[in-house]
């Protein structure tokens, strides 16, 4: 077999910087889909903590910091972004691989709560979605992640097969927040 | 239209998908019969008004709901989670 080179799903799009914005990938790291076992949603967020340094966050939240952070992902379930996750964890919950799947890029600025705006339907602004928040939701017609992980900051994860089209929906978005504040 | 998740907190409606009126949780006994299952199956009323749907919220949390909500005034008046509604009335997983 021939040898096959690994590349990110925002390979050859990013970094983008437009006006007060700026998009970046987050390097690829291991994911894991966490689905507790149905009455063991309090022992398996133990284990985790245990393990990886952080509880399993209630809905809207995320936990942990960068390098091994945990989001809400939708009802049951949970995303661990950085660690192997621990063999034992696998006795309070449904562990899966998702690591090639998703998308992950950095949207940061003093832009970037205007750039959500124009895609997103949810409000996003500081007072409101504050650090640590997160969102199961849509960025124009694709389902996403949307957490803030600092003052100026959102990581934004989509299916990787929509990754040209999250990086051509946010550069628009960029373009036209930018040209309206005339930057 | 507005509908709040119970999960997620007020969205959008373009959020939601439409599944049909609730009165899909609520199956017959297999040897109801076929009258019974003919109204399950089929028979729907169209109201102007008060009407229990469930919607599921796709483009957020996943969660399956039933919304109560006035299809004349679009106002909604209430949401529970599928799940709790089935274990009400005896039916779902534990």
């Amino acid at each position: 077999m021939g040898k096959l080179d690994a590349k990110s799903p925002c390979d050859g799009l990013l970094p983008i910087e437009i006006g007060a914005a700026r998009l970046s990938e987050v390097e690829m790291t291991r994911l894991t889909s966490l689905a507790p076992k149905p009455g063991q949603e309090a022992a398996f967020s133990k284990a985790l903590k245990a393990a990886h340094g952080m509880a399993l966050p209630a809905p809207n939240r995320a936990t942990g910091k960068a390098g091994a952070r945990a989001l809400w992902f939708g009802k049951g379930q949970g995303m661990l972004i950085g660690p192997e996750p621990e063999a034992g964890l696998a006795a309070h919950a449904a562990l899966t691989d998702q690591s090639d799947a998703w998308a992950m890029v950095r949207l940061e600025g003093a832009a970037a709560e205007d750039v959500l705006a124009r895609l997103v339907p949810v409000d996003l602004r500081q007072s409101v979605f504050k650090r640590g928040h997160t969102a199961r939701t849509m960025l124009q017609h694709m389902a996403v992640s949307i957490t803030r992980i600092s003052g100026e900051a959102f990581l934004i994860l989509a299916f990787r097969s929509m990754a040209g089209t999250l990086v051509h929906d946010l550069e628009t978005a960029m373009k036209g927040v930018a040209a309206r504040r005339g930057a | 239209m507005r509908i709040k998740c119970p999960l997620c907190g007020e969205r959008d409606r373009r959020e939601f998908y439409y599944v049909g009126d609730a009165v899909l949780i609520e199956r017959p006994d297999a040897e109801a019969g076929d009258q019974v299952w003919d109204d399950y199956l089929h028979n729907r009323d169209n109201p102007a008004g008060i009407t229990r749907d469930l919607w599921q919220h796709e483009g957020g949390c996943g969660a399956w709901i039933v919304v109560s909500r006035n299809t004349v005034t679009h106002e909604t008046l209430g949401v529970e989670l599928a799940e709790a509604r089935a274990r009400k009335i005896g039916r779902g997983a534990s």
